[in-house]
């Protein structure tokens, strides 16, 4: 069996089509987990116990089951409830929500890696206490929070292949209807596993400069 | 709260009520009495300063009034109305937050490791609490605080940032910080305790010249004998969570009464 360059070209623009329907699952799910996580991670700091408790069970939840099965459950129960979604709507939920559990944590350990002295400086001025989070706690609980989710974001996209089994047109669903119609696996699971790589080692990269940039623009380097 | 509120007056009145009074405050953590049914009052522009061995419930006086810590039994009041607690249907219930939030307003704290915000630079800090709190738009804010910041000296570095700052420059921006807010009572808990000794005169000579031309109430807990006996206009020395003595600084440093008092002069002046 040989590579054929011919028909890596003929393949392409299919493949440019689901990178790009890759991004936005991974864009999309990353931007809802991005939200919930900060919602979670709020949701277990309230005074009020019952909903820290549900909230932190729920993340234990999330974080000690599979993301395929939260997949199927979304995609598959989710109608038997009357919650009927398409694959797009469910993969996207299941990846937020799960990836969200993830983000909550990284968050968590921002926000107790500020000094309990800001919070009591905040108190002191008198700052309320949203004030308080938006302007003195999460400046400061970005930074050391940034490479986890930069993490979690090469992560969200190297996970995207699982939304193929409920039909989620992106990579990895491309490259295997391509295989079952033309019987040639070789190309196009290559052409997957490279335009993977293409973009995680950037993103990693590019995850670096943004934490260092981060850091300088609040000050935050000595 | 186990006690009964009513031995506690809704409100002080009359002439001469303290700016700050303790009325049988106990604090404890766990089964440990931190304060015992403390009592203190503090007058208008009135400098006191509290020394005494670490563990003896000095900085938790300071913590209470700025609403850090809760209290366990009594009341503070501040200008005469409750702070721990608030009026209902004419009797005492602990306060809310907006109350706390509003009785906090006249209290402002400079903390031994300075605590100053480090994404933000001096001016910034200082701007913070007037902008965001007391709705003042950003020129106004800038000016008071710039104000401030040349009385520390500090203007020169009003756009650094914290980590830029040494120890001493750190603790006057915090200073100018709390000023910011024009509180009517100052606590100052250990301000010097974290600075080098070649700066610590830089922080008490900012602190000398507020006493001498503010009018402020000031609480100041510090290890810092010479810097107390000089500005206080009294001296209280706690001990096991308790005032063992106070009175004015000549008399409490040069002939003290009890034989703790004289032990642990003797004790920090050996240290010196």
């Amino acid at each position: 069996m040989e590579w054929r360059w011919d028909w890596v070209w003929e393949l392409a623009p299919r493949f440019v089509d689901a990178t790009g329907k890759t991004l936005i699952a991974a864009g999309g799910g990353y931007t809802i987990a991005i939200i919930l996580g900060l919602v979670f991670v709020l949701a277990q700091r309230t005074p009020l116990l019952p909903v820290t408790l549900v909230v932190r069970e729920f993340v234990e939840l999330i974080r000690s089951t599979p993301l395929l099965l939260q997949i199927f459950f979304v995609y598959y129960v989710g109608p038997q409830f009357g919650l009927t979604l398409s694959p797009w709507t469910a993969g996207l939920i299941a990846i937020g929500v799960h990836y969200g559990a993830y983000l909550s944590e990284v968050y968590r350990g921002g926000i107790e890696s500020v000094p309990k002295g800001q919070w009591e400086a905040a108190k002191a001025i008198n700052l309320p206490i949203v004030t308080t989070y938006r302007r003195i706690v999460i400046p400061q609980a970005l930074p050391p929070a940034v490479a986890g989710m930069g993490n979690y974001l090469v992560g969200i996209f190297k996970d995207t292949p699982m939304l193929s089994v409920i039909g989620v047109a992106e990579l990895m669903h491309t490259a295997t209807a391509v295989g079952a119609e033309s019987y040639r696996y070789l190309e196009p699971y290559t052409m997957v596993g490279a335009i993977f790589l293409a973009v995680s080692l950037p993103s990693a990269f590019a995850i670096n400069v943004f934490e260092k940039w981060v850091r300088r623009t609040l000050g935050m380097t000595k | 709260m186990t006690e009964n509120m009513e031995s506690y007056p809704l409100s002080l009145e009359g002439d001469g009520i303290p700016m700050v009074r303790f009325q049988n405050v106990t604090k404890r953590y766990g089964s440990l009495v931190v304060l015992n049914q403390l009592d203190i009052d503090v007058s208008a522009g009135e400098m006191v300063t509290i020394i005494g061995p670490s563990g003896s419930g000095k900085t938790t006086v300071l913590r209470m009034l700025m609403t850090l810590e809760t209290i366990d039994d009594g009341v503070i009041y501040v200008e005469g109305e409750p702070l721990t607690h608030m009026e209902r249907n004419g009797r005492l219930v602990p306060a809310s937050s907006a109350h706390l939030r509003r009785m906090r307003s006249k209290i402002g704290m400079c903390f031994q490791h300075f605590n100053l915000f480090p994404h933000m630079t001096a001016l910034g800090n200082c701007m913070e609490g007037p902008v965001q709190v007391l709705g003042l738009s950003r020129k106004e804010a800038e000016e008071r605080s710039l104000e401030l910041l040349d009385m520390v000296g500090m203007i020169e570095k009003r756009d650094q940032h914290p980590s830029r700052l040494s120890g001493g420059q750190q603790q006057r921006v915090a200073i100018a910080r709390a000023l910011a807010m024009r509180p009517k009572v100052m606590l100052f808990d250990e301000v010097t305790s974290a600075l080098d000794p070649e700066v610590i005169s830089e922080v008490t000579s900012v602190i000398k010249h507020l006493v001498d031309t503010h009018n402020l109430t000031m609480l100041m807990v510090t290890h810092q004998m010479g810097f107390a006996k000089e500005i206080s206009d009294r001296v209280c020395f706690f001990f096991d969570g308790a005032i063992e003595e106070q009175g004015a600084p000549t008399k409490l440093f040069e002939n003290p009464e009890r034989e703790r008092t004289q032990q642990f002069l003797n004790a920090v002046l050996h240290a010196n």
